[in-house]
């Protein structure tokens, strides 16, 4: 084969099985475009701003499980791109991002739209290229797919210098397509350790992160759960892995936990922590996390064990492997007086769902979308209110149905999102709930929606706020509200039209449940405008650097 | 503690470790290890890298301060990608009495400062 550096990138996302890829030219990515052109296998979704290709690619790879790729170009291409690669790495999404850089012999004069590439993906990726000569290319790539989707995922950033594209390379065949690394099998006295520290435990939690989702553990965490009798919450990243309405599941834990679970916890004296890392945000003041409990830590990446809290047991391993291999080795015990006093917690100390009838409110349109839905559908959110609204209230049911940006937090997420998981699972439904002030953040992707015609639904819950902003001042900065709502607030039925999106405003509707109901059934873009309160916070609340139980409201 | 039991000890080594990483020596691997720390503000007191054997690896030593979170920083080195292993030395390693012999010989004949615009 005689091909050019780019023809070689593009021959080589394809031999990975890379079928649709989002990005936005530029000049320094123009070869490797023209060699997009010529592909007939890669199918290229034209984003409106470099985050939104980023987005869109995470949500092909959340839903999907596997990486997926990104484009861009060198200068302002890279640096829209940061936020969205940022991302993936805090919540480990496999991703490819790749982008056009300046000629190699332009590098370091200040060119146009040249900037450090390499230095800025630094610290957000899991690994980086520069890449050097074009005949580098085969194992660039197929390594950046294997660290990607190897061990703990995460994504990894491939920068093209211009001249590198279009250097023309000689190749007899193409490099098998990248695999995942095998995972290092855990120690037989480890495992029968942990057996016992869970046998001889009076009142244990299993406790699931974002890890047992992408392992694949779900249906063994499960299972694990059933099998032992363990009373079992997750974190925002691990809804869904069990069933909501499952008996032993006591919902999320943290921030925004219902009291019960977070009572529940602190009575626990072991926590099973499962493809977790003790993140602020769920543990609280980590002291005074489960002060009683010891911990059996399980995960795939050795730096987080005893990273925050030290685990008495620490297994380094992939979670699904440890959990199958951890289950025959423990001779279940029926705990009476621990699932009673569970169940004591959870009708003493309830989520309160306030206005849950009406579908004109938070709880009551989270439930009324969930009853049209169902199980199918992707459910995405932005950041805020809405967001942990959702995470209190909607009905998960299994791994993948909830795609939402846990460890940065990302207002912008979700519209790009939902889009890439439509692309990615074009069969399946995908509702993104949102708030005015994370829509407007990337809402110029509604065009690349429309353009698409994905089936994306935008339930939008505004409040003309920045709302968890607003609920923080109100409760922590005495009530001094700046800064947080907005004065003028657009009309977002009619940007949804502009963009060429269905949309109906249940605001004025007579029968909302009706005019919700239609519009979801309806195939397409579409967005369904509610307006909020912004004077309503989400409670319960754990204030910053307090202990769980010592929650606010709710 | 045994590394004051050194004479003339150029260096203040109580409470220090060096880490010796082998690394794979492209382009970029300094970077990866010094950002590594950078970010996670740990300090790094003293740094050497030099290539070994036919170039394709290279060794880097650094002098860092042995507290509490030093186990974290080990592991977290060694998940970058060039880096093959991570080895840990006792504060007193020579490597860094030499260097700092060498520097403490070199001093006053220092070039002179740059002008900053």
């Amino acid at each position: 084969m005689d091909l050019s550096g780019a023809q070689l990138l593009v021959r080589l996302l394809e031999n990975q099985g890379i079928r649709t890829v989002a990005g936005i030219p530029g000049g320094a990515a123009l070869p490797l475009y023209d060699a997009l052109a010529g592909s007939n296998r890669i199918h290229h979704v034209l984003a409106r701003h470099e985050q939104g290709a980023g987005f869109i690619a995470q949500g092909m790879a959340r839903v999907s499980g596997t990486p997926h790729v990104c484009i861009g170009t060198s200068g302002p291409g890279a640096t829209n791109l940061v936020t969205a690669i940022a991302d993936a790495k805090l919540d480990s999404i496999p991703l490819v991002c790749i982008t056009g850089q300046v000629s190699s012999t332009m590098i370091g004069t200040d060119a146009f739209q040249e900037v450090d590439t390499y230095g800025l993906s630094l610290p957000i990726t899991k690994h980086n290229y520069l890449v050097r000569e074009a005949d580098a290319l085969p194992d660039v790539v197929t390594n950046a797919f294997r660290i990607a989707m190897s061990g703990r995922p995460g994504p990894v950033w491939i920068d093209v210098p211009k001249d590198v594209q279009t250097q023309r390379v000689r190749l007899d065949h193409l490099p098998d397509p990248a695999m995942p690394d095998g995972v290092g099998a855990v120690d037989d006295a480890l495992l029968d350790d942990a057996a016992r520290m869970i046998e001889q435990a009076e009142s244990p939690v299993l406790y699931l992160g974002g890890g047992v989702i992408a392992s694949g553990a779900a249906l063994s965490s499960v299972t694990f759960a059933e099998q032992l009798g363990l009373p079992t919450t997750m974190t925002l990243m691990a809804l869904g892995a069990m069933p909501h309405d499952h008996p032993l599941s006591i919902g999320m834990l943290g921030m925004h936990a219902a009291r019960y679970t977070n009572h529940i916890l602190r009575e626990a004296d072991l926590l099973i922590v499962v493809g977790a890392r003790f993140d602020d945000r769920a543990i609280g003041n980590a002291a005074r996390f489960c002060p009683d409990a010891r911990i059996i830590h399980i995960d795939i990446d050795a730096s987080e064990l005893d990273k925050i809290r030290t685990a008495n047991i620490g297994v380094r391993g992939d979670v699904r492997a440890v959990m199958d291999r951890l289950l025959p080795r423990i001779t279940p015990r029926r705990r009476g007086k621990w699932l009673s006093r569970v169940e004591g917690l959870r009708k003493a100390l309830p989520l309160q769902r306030p206005d849950l009838g009406d579908p004109r409110s938070p709880y009551g349109l989270i439930q009324a979308v969930a009853d049209c839905v169902g199980d199918d559908a992707v459910i995405v959110t932005d950041v805020g209110q809405h967001q942990m609204r959702v995470a209190q209230a909607y009905p998960f049911r299994r791994p993948r149905q909830w795609l939402t940006s846990g460890g940065l937090g990302t207002m912008g997420f979700g519209l790009p999102t939902a889009i890439g998981a439509a692309m990615a699972e074009p069969e399946r439904k995908v509702v993104c709930f949102s708030g005015d002030g994370s829509l407007l953040m990337n809402i110029q992707e509604m065009a690349t929606a429309a353009e698409e015609n994905v089936d994306v639904k935008v339930v939008l819950m505004n409040n003309r706020s920045l709302g968890l902003v607003r609920q923080q001042q109100d409760l922590f900065y005495g009530r001094r509200i700046f800064a947080a709502d907005y004065q003028k607030s657009p009309d977002f039925v009619a940007i949804a039209h502009g963009f060429g999106w269905h949309a109906v405003d249940l605001d004025d509707a007579s029968r909302p449940q009706t005019v919700l109901a239609e519009a979801l059934a309806r195939s397409g873009p579409g967005l369904i405008h509610c307006s909020v309160n912004a004077a309503d916070g989400v409670f319960p609340m754990v204030p910053p650097g307090a202990a769980n139980t010592e929650m606010v409201g709710g | 503690m045994d590394a004051l039991s050194h004479e003339d000890n150029p260096i203040p080594c109580g409470g220090k470790a060096v880490l010796e990483l082998a690394v794979r020596n492209h382009p970029g691997v300094m970077s990866h290890v010094c950002g590594l720390f950078a970010r996670r503000v740990f300090n790094v007191e003293g740094i050497a890298c030099l290539p070994v054997g036919d170039g394709r690896e290279s060794r880097i030593w650094l002098l860092v301060n042995d507290d509490v979170l030093l186990p974290q920083m080990v592991r977290q080195a060694e998940k970058l990608e060039d880096v093959l292993s991570v080895a840990r030395h006792s504060g007193d390693h020579p490597l860094f009495f030499g260097l700092a012999e060498f520097m403490r010989q070199g001093e006053g004949k220092t070039v002179g400062r740059t002008n900053r615009f």
